[in-house]
């Protein structure tokens, strides 16, 4: 019975997703505001990678709007699993030699990977939301591969999480006190395709980075700490 | 076209996995799945034939045949979003099993429809 209700509201839907698309062109520009940030964006921003430029200057309002929302997902995820009693967590089987090792080699690597993906946020593809992912994923294979390391330091994450996330704002308030505009670029743009150019966009994208690594990593430490 | 075809597929395949499935991590799965179809619809209605990345790495590249960099930008963000929210509702999920020790939604009284 069930089955077939959802068939024929999905039936309903889909006649109604053709009659809807069928007109939809592909492959070709579809947006206006495409050309204005593709002929104006290095001019305007210094940044040579136009998707950093539109997430981080020209829709960066809407940037911090997501970056609160993960943060409030975040907060919900550890409210939800909070307990009184912690239990300790289980010792758990030593892992192998090998394993180990290679746990031991690759988490500094993937922790430079990171950082480099987001440092470059503004000349190559990448950025903080991506190189948080990367380092949250470091954290992520030392917690399943060496037990010997034995959990995060739980407040040194919420303090970095934190100041990363005050330095978005208050770099967003410095330039409305500057320029008069929320998240105006008001630092220096340089030359174009450099690593210290295009003012407030690495700052930021950092800041991003280092709010991602942790609140994702704090996520993971949440839901393997469960029994 | 036929990408608009995958990702409206993606998008039913999850809905109906939402509707029909009882086990609370299939219908997590369903709404993920639902999820990407988004993420892909979203990308390819920014793609333009022959296009390159909206990256201006090297001199020479043609501003007109780089792709939309708005539908990008969102869903940069919307995938981390996207990863962050399937923890909570992983986490929900996890807190309803230690509550009444199932997953099935026959049994979980509340959540019948």
């Amino acid at each position: 019975m069930r089955k077939i209700i959802s068939i024929i509201l999905l039936a309903v839907l889909i006649i109604g997703i053709v009659y809807c698309v069928r007109e939809m062109p592909f492959g070709e520009a579809q947006s206006r505001v495409r050309g204005y940030y593709v002929s104006n964006g290095v001019r305007q921003t210094g940044a040579t990678n136009i998707v950093t430029s539109v997430v981080v200057n020209y829709r960066g309002f809407d940037t911090l709007g997501e970056v609160t929302v993960l943060f409030l997902a975040a907060i919900g995820l550890s409210a939800v699993l909070y307990r009184e009693e912690k239990k300790q967590r289980k010792a758990g089987r030593k892992s192998s030699l090998i394993l180990y090792t290679g746990c031991r080699f690759l988490f500094p690597l993937i922790l430079l990977f990171g950082t480099y993906i987001f440092v470059h946020g503004h000349l190559t593809p990448g950025g903080g939301f991506q190189g948080g992912a990367i380092i949250a994923s470091g954290f992520l294979l030392t917690m399943l591969g060496c037990w010997k390391w034995g959990g995060i330091n739980k407040v040194a994450f919420k303090i970095t999480e934190s100041f990363a996330g005050l330095v978005f704002v208050v770099v967003g308030l410095l330039g409305l006190l500057y320029s008069g505009y929320f998240l105006m670029n008001y630092l220096p743009k340089g030359l174009p395709n450099e690593l210290f150019s295009s003012g407030i966009i690495p700052v930021i994208y950092v800041a991003i980075g280092f709010k991602v690594g942790s609140e994702l990593t704090g996520v993971l430490d949440n839901l393997i700490e469960e029994p | 076209m036929i990408y608009y075809v995958g990702a409206f597929g993606l998008i039913i395949i999850g809905l109906y996995i939402i509707l029909t499935k009882r086990n609370l991590i299939k219908m997590i799965i369903g709404l993920d799945l639902f999820e990407t179809g988004i993420f892909i619809l979203l990308i390819c209605m920014g793609y333009i034939k022959g296009g390159t990345a909206p990256i201006f790495s090297k001199s020479g590249l043609n501003p007109a045949l780089m792709v939309d960099p708005v539908p990008q930008a969102l869903v940069l963000t919307a995938i981390v979003i996207g990863v962050a929210t399937l923890a909570l509702a992983l986490s929900l999920a996890i807190k309803l099993y230690r509550h009444y020790g199932t997953l099935d939604m026959r049994k979980i009284r509340e959540l019948k429809w």
